[in-house]
């Protein structure tokens, strides 16, 4: 657990000693900003709706940016053997970088909150549905960062890390968008295995437990993947 | 301390270490030699649990590197090949990490990284991000890094590659300071350096020991002819003649020879000093003996007979 909280401290500072934390903060920002000005002022239209349904799209491509680094860098340069070969466990390394790319999600989805702050001034907010979008875009990011690391662990190339990561993503995006070409039996299955799906079923303001078991087990499922792809070394 | 049997690696096709047993007693410094390629930096990499290897047993502190790997990577210090670095955190932030990995208690945290900087002389770097410093203070940072939990074990991949030559001594002092009390295992090509920190090396080519012992046993085993060079002033006839007239003197060659000046090479047999005879020789034909030098076979010269072939 000190390992965990170690490494989790290097990887934050790491993200926030090189511009990776400011640029991706700023970028996200602008984006869901963008949905959320639009709205308002041409529109005319006093509700976060919109940016907090775009943001979990803008994830598809930006979660991976924030991970392809984690591992595929110690790899390149070699710093992976350092680590490896302290009294760590693979499966620290892979919690720590974990949790400090969620803190840095966690960290730009909370500056959104100025949205809904400006929202709730000048209309009526919704209470329910805005907390169970916040909840599932923690959870959804959660699910993508561990797919993200699952790349990374994979290779030593951050920009083929980057591209296996978003496939995977995506394809898990997309599944419930794909519903009209799937034999009927199939359906609920690829529902089910949809992230988008479990995320539109929260932002409705519906708590519903299935939802998040489906993103705490794809989050562990990937993580474990991932700390099986670190000690791939071994085999 | 360090106990290998019959260690085999293969990395697909090629075979890395081949079949290779040895033992390091506690406090050894033992140098691995060998050419680039040699195996060396792998069986490193099998000691320090980096991987498994494909057969054979290899044995750290009493434990097998695979049952025992969380235990012997605790005692071990290791500074790998390349001596790779976080580039983006400063010297103090990245020793302060390692002290957490290394399970440094909070309490002793401070005064270890002290220690390290103050044995290391990184003092002037502290708050420098290690990207930016030059090679020889990062390497110094590995080697802060390798020994701030003090291990029992020190296991160096080419510890002074890329410090300039003060450095080198500098760090070659502190490795044999260490080495009183710690085991040490380092790896190089540089063969004074073996030399100058090790009580015995292990040279290794193509996989496999092809020696291993003191460094007097490795020279006094693989020394063949010895070599007088010298150089003569007197009337250029019959010299060589009567040189190759001495007992032992295997050939004689003139190597350059100007008006009254000339120069020879002597192959000796082994074992045989004939510097004194030279010189009654000399003294007895009335020449002029300029210059008389004995050369003795170098750890090069050994290591050059058993890997150069």
């Amino acid at each position: 657990m000190n390992n965990v909280l170690s490494i989790y401290r290097k990887e934050l500072r790491s993200y926030f000693n090189s511009p990776v934390a400011y640029i991706v903060i700023t970028v996200f920002l602008l984006i869901a900003g963008w949905f959320f000005a639009t709205n308002f002022f041409l529109i005319g239209q006093a509700t976060v709706r919109t940016a907090l349904s775009v943001i979990p799209l803008i994830f598809i491509f930006f979660v991976p940016a924030i991970t392809m680094r984690s591992i595929a860098e110690e790899k390149k340069s070699g710093t992976i053997e350092l680590l490896v070969t302290m009294p760590t466990r693979d499966m620290d390394i892979i919690l720590g970088k974990f949790f400090a790319g969620l803190t840095l999600l966690i960290v730009a989805i909370l500056f959104t909150q100025a949205y809904v702050i400006t929202a709730s001034i000048f209309g009526n907010l919704d209470g329910g549905p805005t907390f169970g979008a916040y909840l599932g875009l923690i959870l959804l990011g959660a699910t993508y960062l561990a797919i993200g690391i699952f790349a990374s662990a994979t290779t030593e190339n951050q920009i083929i890390a980057f591209i296996i990561g978003f496939g995977i993503i995506f394809v898990f995006f997309m599944l419930d968008k794909v519903l009209l070409f799937i034999p009927s039996p199939l359906v609920s299955v690829f529902e089910y295995l949809s992230t988008d799906y479990h995320f539109n079923s929260l932002a409705r303001g519906v708590i519903d437990t299935r939802d998040l078991i489906y993103y705490v087990s794809l989050t562990a499922f990937m993580l474990i993947l991932a700390g099986r792809s670190l000690g791939s070394r071994k085999w | 301390m360090i106990n290998v049997h019959k260690l085999t690696k293969h990395y697909d096709q090629t075979v890395a270490v081949d079949n290779i047993s040895f033992e390091v007693a506690k406090g050894e410094i033992v140098g691995f030699l060998g050419p680039n390629g040699a195996g060396k930096t792998t069986t490193m990499k099998i000691l320090t649990c980096y991987m498994p290897p494909t057969s054979g047993k290899a044995n750290v502190a009493g434990m097998d590197v695979l049952e025992g790997s969380l235990q012997i990577r605790k005692r071990i210090g290791y500074l790998p090949e390349q001596n790779p670095l976080y580039n983006d955190l400063d010297v103090l932030e990245y020793l302060r990490f390692v002290a957490e990995l290394r399970g440094i208690s909070k309490d002793q945290q401070n005064a270890r990284i002290r220690k390290m900087i103050e044995v290391c002389g990184l003092k002037q770097v502290i708050n420098k991000n290690i990207g930016e410093m030059s090679k020889g203070f990062k390497q110094r940072v590995g080697l802060a890094q390798a020994m701030i939990h003090d291990p029992d074990i020190l296991i160096l991949d080419e510890p002074t590659s890329g410090l300039d030559p003060n450095q080198i001594v500098e760090i070659r002092n502190l490795i044999k300071e260490i080495g009183r009390e710690k085991t040490v295992i380092l790896s190089t090509h540089i063969l004074p350096e073996v030399q100058a920190t090790c009580n015995r090396a292990i040279i290794i080519d193509k996989g496999s020991i092809v020696a291993d012992g003191s460094l007097q046993e490795l020279q006094a085993a693989f020394h063949g002819l010895e070599r007088i060079s010298l150089e003569i002033k007197a009337a250029p006839n019959g010299i060589s003649e009567k040189l190759r007239a001495i007992d032992h003197v295997k050939t004689v060659k003139e190597e350059s020879s100007k008006g009254d000046l000339h120069t020879f090479i002597l192959e000796v047999e082994k074992g045989q000093d004939l510097r004194e005879k030279i010189f009654d020789l000399s003294v007895a034909e009335s020449w002029k003996l300029l210059e008389l030098h004995r050369e003795v076979t170098t750890l090069e010269d050994v290591f050059r007979q058993l890997t150069h072939r």
